[in-house]
């Protein structure tokens, strides 16, 4: 999920202030295709993730587009706005309750010498580097992919070489929305959710990706299993719901000595 | 510019009398109004004048009503002296906030995401202060209301409208002057092209660190207000980022940099969404939800066709040139 954030920044550079919102949609969607065909949620992944990628597109081609030139509070508020319509869309048509998804594997897990690892949170880790895999060749591999980080170099220098930048734009927004909902499936079997869960993963996924690095990918898996691992070590050493506490000090420090990040690049 | 100024003239009378025919309902609605004014014209200072984004205000806003309630709470001395503790608390985090961010060259987005995480950082560390009643929250005894105790600041809910309004009025005189003054000259060459700046003599280090620092000693006397307008603080709710985005939230749909801008901008959204409650009440589509996706859409809208805010477009409209 921070993933689709970084690749979001790294190549609009815009600020997706609507992302956790965004993963909770496709948490609900993932629960609503449950709820109705008993669809697997790392089955469901797979109409989900098209389905977010074309509204991803569709978000960025018709309503930010037009903001890529204008200054960042203005792409700030845009968002905002995104969000607030999203979380309470959610609420008007799934209501305020918790909702989650029951599968029969959910309880079951792996033992590993002495370790206990649930199975959900096995195939959640598994789903999540596949995901990252596929991105990760795209990117490197393909030419549309190259030419998605052509623009994110230099903006003048890709359109000066021919290349449609504002529809580039709309599928690296498409792409980081696909991630997003590749999330928000695997998250399902997690945590119960709610409309108002948004706030705190887009919180989230930007700690995640600025220790990482914003922009990039490797930086945000990175970020992301650092931030894991040091709030799960806080919360035992500590109380567990000061652990946040560890993951916003860990993103001010990084902020203050590395600002780029820990394998950014120099802006 | 006479026409500026009678309009003016003409609005501060009308805010004066407003009292006099106001019921309860619309007098809350008016301090809620002119509290977002406030707290808008502060970061204003901030963002508009001097260009720097800051995301984390309801920090300042928070810092300061719990120093001032923890202060009247515990010792029971009123906000008269806990007024200034919070100022000095807030300025001290804010100059320290900026001076790290500036030192080492922290601006645009990346500076806006350090503020947020020194508001969610201050969040988390106050749920577990339990000197203030952590996640509980702290409860100030509410006094009887009908009589004006200005020493303790408790009093009906007239007292209070009046405070924000003489706030409000204080900080339009004083931004009016910061635009024209010096320093007000360095911050707009600041936020127009910080280089040029810099290479023109100006210290911009020192002078985006004083920005800091004005913009969080006023937001601090706001918090001071809220602490005692709504006599209860959680820290969940006060140092929450939908509380630092309301803020901001005035200043950019009424025009940002301008004065009247944080002004119109709250006045603008405060009646935005006390009449789309009235309107889905009288329609009878009571469904929890609907009066935010309202607001939301009326929010992209402006954004969208009005990119500079609603005061600049309404100002050419009228022909003022204040």
């Amino acid at each position: 999920m921070a993933l689709g954030l970084s690749v979001i920044f790294g190549v609009v550079r815009v600020v997706n202030f609507a992302h956790g919102e965004m993963m909770t949609v496709a948490m609900y969607a993932a629960t609503a295709l449950f709820a109705a065909f008993r669809l697997d949620p790392f089955l469901a992944v797979l109409p989900v993730a098209a389905t977010f990628f074309l509204l991803g597109y569709a978000l960025q081609a018709g309503i930010i587009n037009p903001f890529i030139t204008r200054p960042e509070h203005s792409q700030f508020m845009l968002l905002v706005a995104v969000a607030i319509i999203l979380v309470n869309a959610l609420l008007i048509v799934f209501g305020p309750d918790a909702r989650n998804v029951q599968v029969d594997y959910q309880l079951e897990s792996y033992e590993l010498g002495k370790l206990l690892i649930d199975k959900a949170r096995v195939f959640a880790a598994a789903l999540a580097v596949v995901a990252a895999l596929l991105l990760f060749s795209f990117f490197r591999f393909t030419l549309t992919g190259k030419a998605i980080r052509a623009c994110a170099d230099n903006y003048l220098g890709a359109r000066v070489v021919g290349l449609n930048v504002k529809h580039l734009y709309a599928l690296t927004f498409g792409l980081g929305s696909a991630c997003v909902a590749v999330a928000g499936c695997a998250l399902v079997l997690l945590v119960d959710v709610t409309p108002g869960l948004g706030p705190y993963y887009t919180l989230l996924a930007f700690v995640i990706v600025i220790v990482g690095g914003l922009g990039s990918m490797g930086g945000a898996l990175l970020g992301g299993v650092l931030i894991g691992v040091s709030e799960a070590v806080a919360g035992l050493f500590i109380a567990p719901s000061a652990k946040s506490m560890f993951s916003f000090g860990l993103l001010i420090l990084v902020l203050l000595l590395r600002p780029q990040g820990l394998l950014g690049k120099k802006a | 510019m006479i026409r500026a100024q009678i309009g003016l003239a003409a609005l501060f009378l009308l805010l004066i009398i407003f009292p006099l025919f106001a019921g309860a309902y619309a007098l809350s609605v008016a301090t809620l109004i002119l509290y977002f004014a406030y707290t808008g014209q502060a970061w204003n200072v901030m963002m508009g004048f001097a260009g720097q984004l800051s995301l984390g205000h309801s920090l300042y806003v928070g810092v300061g009503a719990y120093a001032a309630g923890a202060i009247f709470f515990h010792y029971g001395i009123g906000p008269w002296a806990g007024l200034w503790v919070a100022i000095l608390l807030c300025v001290a985090l804010g100059m320290a906030i900026g001076f790290l961010a500036f030192r080492f060259g922290i601006s645009g987005v990346y500076f806006a995401l350090l503020t947020i995480a020194f508001a969610e950082f201050t969040r988390i560390g106050f749920d577990h202060l339990d000197w203030v009643g952590g996640p509980g929250g702290m409860f100030l005894r509410v006094a009887q209301r009908d009589t004006w105790d200005i020493a303790n600041f408790r009093g009906p809910p007239l007292m209070y409208y009046y405070v924000i309004l003489a706030l409000v009025s204080f900080a339009f005189v004083l931004c009016h002057f910061l635009l024209k003054s010096k320093a007000g000259y360095y911050w707009q060459a600041i936020r127009e092209n910080e280089e040029a700046a810099q290479a023109l003599g100006i210290n911009t280090f020192r002078w985006k660190v004083y920005a800091v620092a004005l913009s969080s000693a006023m937001t601090a006397v706001a918090g001071v207000f809220f602490a005692f307008y709504y006599n209860n603080l959680f820290p969940e709710q006060i140092f929450n980022i939908s509380r630092s985005i309301e803020i901001i939230l005035g200043p950019i749909i009424g025009g940002l940099g301008t004065l009247f801008g944080p002004i119109l901008g709250a006045a603008v959204l405060t009646l935005l969404s006390e009449g789309i409650t009235e309107l889905i009440a009288a329609l009878g589509w009571e469904i929890p939800g609907v009066k935010q996706v309202f607001y939301g859409v009326v929010l992209l809208a402006v954004v969208m066709f009005l990119p500079h805010g609603i005061w600049p477009a309404l100002a050419r409209r009228l022909k003022l040139n204040a």
